[in-house]
């Protein structure tokens, strides 16, 4: 609760009214935030610009301080240090207001399930203190075409039905940004689909979203991306950016399953590759170096039974490669 | 950031619409206290009479006969068997089938009459002395009365001797020592501490378990709000309870209602809110339900057995009564007694009344202290 303990870098502070606060496109603007829990320092350095309308993927595996780096931007968790603005309220000082204006939803299903969707609605329109509660509660489940289920409790919907009640209320007193923890997790494919179109729409009216996944395909549908391991902040651009930003090279082959289970751990750890991913019956050889992959795989090219071809590499590739170039021994 | 109304409503319906629903703790808010109640007023009683009690009579005198009678009118003993040797009285003593055993020397009636004041022997199994109390107590009565008659004509010189000072005793408000007129108000008390601490105490905790508690967190609420709006709904279930209980105490067990029964509500208001508070704080500082109820634990026992519930108040050395001075449930059993048995007004019952008051304030202290708005 004392908002002055945190350190502050000297020189900082000058340039601080050019940077934040007085860009009024940066919906989150934070600098440097920091976390421990007890010895465990589960988000380091972390820094973040997101502008308004802006769809912000934000990725890395799991325990890499997403939902850690997520609770403080909405004013749920203190950062050790570290500065900056959310909606262009202090993260650590104005969390009140920030809660007011941000739309939260977390990873976890944490409405009610012994209150019925209509119950929860309410109830979160009666915490935000909406005029116009009963309106909003009949517009959200006619949005959301929950009207028919409006009396069945909350802990008896599907997984999919969850998240969209989820959604619902935390889309329920019109938040300029929303955070989305790991929204679509168990969720199929075309619910996942309708709740991409949802978000678009969303952004579309100028709100901002920061969505962390771990879908490569969402990630794809994001505007912007950050990705993030052992707790820091490893890359961050468009999403084309973001797989540009290295120079790698991928060679696909297919084959038996046997076969590639076996080229894959002889060709694990081989001078020139990166890493080795398997798709489905195609296994992917990645490595950045163009001249080196190819000597390292072209020993096996004339093996009857494997069929070699050029891939583009992926997000996927680029992630696991900023991965294994992470520095982790610092945990 | 202001106090709302609107959003503290909200709280409470919450709360309302899922009490409704969690139809087991609804039905032992109901079903604890008439349980309870019946249970514990009918079975504890702290005067046993009708003890079993074993004699050995080596003396066939009328005088002998007339003790055992006299003992057995007395209400206390009840005379099982008539032994032959006091081996068998010592085995009956030892396993514990009979409390008393009596025994009666030879030659009994001879020296009675003699004026040789023959010893008679009691034995008492005393390893629970609140068992005996009440029955030793009657034997000095009945060794000094019940031959008067026996004793006419040229004995009457054996009689007792009248006591120098007449020694008269008023039991007030309970004159009959019906244990139930000091259990009952009493249960309202315990009951009341019980489903309080422990209901609240869960409240808090299970939204943290259920991981609703995030999402409670990032709303607007502030914590006053959260934390008097799960209260609310719990001291009306107080008042339910209160109500059950008054009733069941004046239709079943006839315990009288001296005072103002307006007055009762009054201070059972006043210790409801104050063991709501606790359970709240309880519910703030501990991690999960299963901590919260081993706090409402660790809080229970001493409330029974230190507040004068369960064993006199005055009966424990002083810094165990400024202990028991502490807790609310000391105070409002004499308030309770007080209303009910005796007819105290407010001003006689000022000084039971601020104590839990001041208990109430520190620990919504602690509380508020406690209470995390953030995850961390």
């Amino acid at each position: 609760m004392t908002p002055e303990n945190q350190p502050r870098a000297r020189g900082e502070a000058a340039r601080d009214p050019l940077h934040r606060g007085s860009n009024p496109e940066l919906v989150i603007d934070v600098e440097k935030l920091n976390k421990s829990f007890g010895t465990k320092h589960v988000v380091r350095d972390f820094s973040l610009q997101v502008r308004r309308g802006e769809i912000y993927g934000f990725l890395g595996p799991n325990g890499s301080g997403k939902t850690t780096s997520i609770r403080m931007l909405c004013g749920l968790l203190k950062p050790d240090s570290g500065r900056g603005t959310c909606l262009g309220y202090d993260v650590v000082r104005e969390t009140a207001q920030i809660k007011r204006e941000v739309g939260y939803m977390t990873q976890r299903f944490s409405l009610w399930e012994d209150l019925t969707i209509r119950e929860n609605l309410e109830f979160v329109a009666r915490m935000y203190g909406m005029r116009d509660r009963k309106e909003a509660v009949a517009s959200a489940l006619r949005e959301l075409n929950l009207h028919e289920r409006q009396d069945q409790l909350a802990g008896t919907l599907s997984g999919g039905w969850k998240q969209r009640l989820a959604l619902a209320a935390c889309m329920l007193h019109r938040p300029k940004l929303l955070l989305l923890d790991e929204p679509t997790a168990g969720v199929d494919p075309q619910a996942r689909r309708d709740f991409w179109e949802e978000i678009h729409g969303l952004a579309a009216k100028g709100i901002s979203v920061l969505v962390s996944t771990h879908y490569m395909d969402e990630a794809e549908r994001c505007h912007r991306l950050a990705y993030i391991a052992y707790g820091k902040l490893l890359a961050t651009g468009t999403p084309d950016e973001v797989l540009h930003l290295f120079r790698l090279r991928t060679w696909a082959v297919s084959g038996q399953p046997a076969r590639l289970v076996a080229l894959a751990a002889e060709l694990h750890g081989e001078p020139g590759i990166s890493h080795v991913t398997a798709f489905g019956n195609t296994l992917h050889v990645t490595g950045e170096d163009e001249a080196e992959l190819e000597k390292a795989v072209s020993k096996y090219f004339d093996e009857k039974d494997l069929a070699w071809r050029k891939a583009e590499a992926g997000l996927e590739d680029v992630f696991i490669h900023l991965m294994q170039s992470a520095p982790e021994a610092e945990q | 950031m202001r106090f709302s109304w609107s959003r503290w409503v909200g709280i409470i319906v919450k709360e309302f619409i899922q009490l409704k629903r969690d139809r087991l703790t609804f039905g032992m808010i109901i079903g604890i206290p008439v349980i309870q109640l019946i249970l514990f007023g009918y079975a504890i009683n702290s005067d046993p009479k009708r003890l079993p009690t074993a004699v050995l009579s080596a003396d066939a005198s009328a005088y002998s006969r007339t003790l055992l009678a006299a003992m057995q009118t007395s209400g206390y003993f009840r005379i099982e068997k008539n032994v032959a040797d006091e081996n068998e009285l010592e085995e009956m003593m030892a396993h514990g089938t009979v409390q008393f055993a009596v025994t009666i020397p030879e030659n009994f009636g001879r020296k009675l009459v003699r004026g040789e004041r023959p010893v008679l022997l009691v034995e008492a199994d005393a390893s629970d002395p609140a068992a005996i109390g009440n029955a030793v107590a009657a034997l000095a009565q009945i060794a000094s009365s019940s031959l008067n008659r026996d004793l006419g004509g040229s004995l009457a010189e054996l009689k007792a001797v009248a006591s120098p000072i007449d020694m008269r005793v008023h039991r007030r408000y309970n004159p009959e020592g019906v244990t139930a007129y000091n259990i009952v108000p009493g249960l309202l008390g315990t009951i009341l501490t019980m489903t309080m601490v422990l209901m609240t105490g869960l409240a808090m905790t299970r939204e943290r378990e259920r991981g609703t508690f995030e999402n409670l967190l990032s709303t607007p609420a502030l914590p006053i709000e959260v934390m008097t709006g799960k209260i609310i709904p719990y001291i009306l279930i107080g008042l339910v309870q209160v109500t059950l209980i008054v009733v069941a105490a004046l239709l079943l067990f006839k315990v009288p209602m001296q005072g103002n029964p307006l007055l009762l509500y009054f201070v059972v208001l006043i210790f409801i809110a104050a063991n709501l508070t606790l359970g709240i704080t309880f519910s703030s500082v501990a991690r999960n339900q299963l901590q919260s109820m081993q706090m409402t634990f660790f809080f229970f026992l001493p409330s029974i057995l230190l507040s004068g519930f369960m064993f006199p108040f005055r009966g424990m050395p002083d810094w165990a009564q400024w202990l028991g001075s502490l807790l609310p449930l000391t105070h409002f059993l004499v308030l309770v007694r007080g209303i009910m048995l005796k007819g105290n007004t407010l001003d006689e019952l000022w000084p039971a009344i601020w104590p839990i008051l001041a208990f109430m304030l520190v620990v919504i202290g602690i509380g508020l202290g406690f209470y995390k708005r953030t995850l961390d």
